[in-house]
């Protein structure tokens, strides 16, 4: 009984708040549902049981979403509502409708089988995170060392294009200051 | 008092009613907003006393009262919204910060259990946990959190059409980004050694005595630990958001009355939960036998007095020079550190 009132109460605020993100041109109003939305997916982990997975959602997702937020700092006036440009709506409206339409077909088909068993139930007695573990570090063990080293494939190429002057403290770069400097010297 | 705590979180379970969670969880607002609201007494107490001044002295005996005339004022100040802002951005902002700090507190051990006596009316015979949701992995709940709680500072920032507020906002995010790596990182390694992340493991991991206490296993981590909660709680070194000699009031620069003091609120309750943390992982929490409860009063009391004298010893630094020490020296150390625990563990 509990679980169908949270399901339905978790199923109708994550989608109000994604459609928020959509629909919204604020990007205040954008990131922020977004966020919110994200934190709320965690709790359909807490409702399956699957705790670790619930609390690894929100960690990550809070951490991903608050690098966003500095994006959308750094280029929006996060007061103002943001002018869209849409040139062609028609395609726009075509081409996401056929997607989230493949999407729905795709996670919708399993309802209509009952050849679905869980291959690596979990198991009373250890907790949530032994059990991911386990799948992890056994079925899954490739797919998460590339995963690892793409992670750190994109970590050193990140440090490289961010690094060039590394060695040099940015509050006594002075370099800026010199070029403003110059300009007001040329006026 | 005596059935539980002592044995595994699952044992307890049978016991709890959501009556009890209730109760619990209003024990838990009404004390730790009390406790927030001292806090700030015995912080200007304290930075006072160290450097060599009286602090408040005029309200009540030794200012004592001084609480109650700052919570009228906080209650009957005006609640002004800046014209340009995102209202509704700029009102929620305050309550996401009290809640997640709430919401941590809801999964730390606050208290010893105790069941209600029959005599009294309705609520009689009810068993109030300890633990108001006794999680498994109580500690990256904890943790996932209170980096929730740092959505308050950021989202005022940026709603309130004011550049001190968006640069408060910012540094947000800066400091956020930079210590988050560090807290799982050095908290890390003493779950290595427990293999568990549930904070009921971790104290009876040190039921033994002082000498049971993880400090001595892994000093290291328990330094990295105070330092990125004090990132954490935006206490003295790293309080870049609302650095009052830089910018004004940083995020909080708009706000009054009661949505001002909710950040408060929010920041103490964030401190106490640090602090629990770091005595219960690092410490040896609590005992269930005799006056064992004293003990972690006594110990989170040392950790909220260590971030007083910490803020009236230490002079702010700069972001840049958080992010420098974040990123450069403290993650490599926790690193090594987790690469040394690993190998002893295997060994």
């Amino acid at each position: 009984m509990y679980e169908i009132v949270a399901f339905y109460l978790f199923s109708v605020l994550t989608i109000g708040l994604f459609l928020v993100t959509v629909l919204s041109k604020n990007v205040l109003y954008a990131m922020t549902s977004l966020a919110a939305g994200m934190v709320l997916i965690s709790g359909f982990f807490f409702i399956l049981g699957a705790d670790f997975l619930g609390v690894v959602q929100l960690v990550v997702y809070v951490g991903a979403i608050m690098a966003l937020y500095s994006f959308a700092m750094m280029f929006f006036d996060a007061t103002r509502d943001i002018k869209e440009k849409n040139t062609n709506p028609a395609l726009v409206f075509i081409l996401g409708g056929l997607s989230a339409f493949v999407l729905v077909l795709m996670f919708a088909a399993p309802i209509h089988s009952d050849a679905i068993v869980a291959l690596y139930p979990m198991h009373d007695g250890i907790g949530n995170a032994q059990d991911v573990g386990m799948v992890l570090f056994t079925k899954y063990l490739i797919p998460f060392e590339v995963a690892a080293l793409m992670l750190l494939v994109a970590m050193i190429s990140g440090i490289i294009l961010a690094g060039k002057k590394m060695d040099l403290s940015l509050t006594e770069d002075t370099s800026a200051d010199d070029e403003i400097m110059t300009k007001k010297d040329e006026k | 008092m005596e059935t539980t705590l002592a044995g595994h979180a699952m044992e307890t379970l049978p016991h709890v009613t959501w009556l009890g969670v209730l109760i619990k969880a209003v024990i838990i607002l009404a004390v730790i907003s009390a406790i927030a609201g001292f806090g700030t007494f015995i912080e200007r107490k304290v930075l006072a006393f160290m450097q060599r001044r009286l602090g408040p002295m005029h309200v009540g005996p030794f200012g004592l009262l001084q609480l109650a005339a700052d919570g009228i004022k906080l209650f009957t100040k005006e609640d002004i919204v800046p014209q340009n802002a995102n209202r509704f951005i700029f009102m929620i902002a305050p309550i996401i910060t009290a809640a997640t700090a709430f919401i941590a507190l809801s999964a730390v051990p606050v208290f010893p259990d105790f069941t209600i006596p029959e005599f009294i009316p309705l609520l009689g015979g009810t068993f109030v946990p300890s633990i108001a949701a006794d999680l498994n992995i109580g500690i990256l709940f904890v943790l996932g959190m209170m980096a929730a709680g740092l959505y308050g500072p950021l989202l005022a920032g940026m709603s309130q059409a004011n550049k001190w507020g968006i640069i408060g906002a910012a540094r947000t995010a800066v400091q956020f980004l930079s210590y988050e790596v560090v807290t799982g990182l050095s908290i890390l390694a003493p779950i290595m050694l427990v293999g568990s992340l549930s904070f009921v493991d971790f104290n009876d991991y040190q039921q033994g005595g002082i000498g049971s206490w993880l400090i001595w296993q892994q000093p290291v981590a328990f330094v990295l630990f105070l330092i990125a909660g004090f990132a954490e709680t935006n206490r003295t070194p790293f309080d870049l958001l609302e650095h009052e000699a830089e910018v004004v009031s940083g995020y909080a620069t708009e706000y009054s009355g009661m949505r001002w003091g909710m950040f408060f609120i929010g920041e103490y309750a964030n401190m106490i939960t640090v602090s629990i943390i770091a005595a219960v992982v690092f410490l040896g929490g609590y005992s269930v036998e005799g006056i064992g409860w004293l003990f972690i009063i006594l110990k989170v009391a040392f950790f909220f007095f260590l971030m007083l004298w910490v803020r009236a010893s230490w002079p702010h630094i700069r972001p840049d020079q958080l992010m420098w020490l974040c990123w450069k020296v403290l993650m490599p150390i926790a690193l090594i550190n987790i690469l040394i625990t690993a190998i002893v563990i295997l060994l």
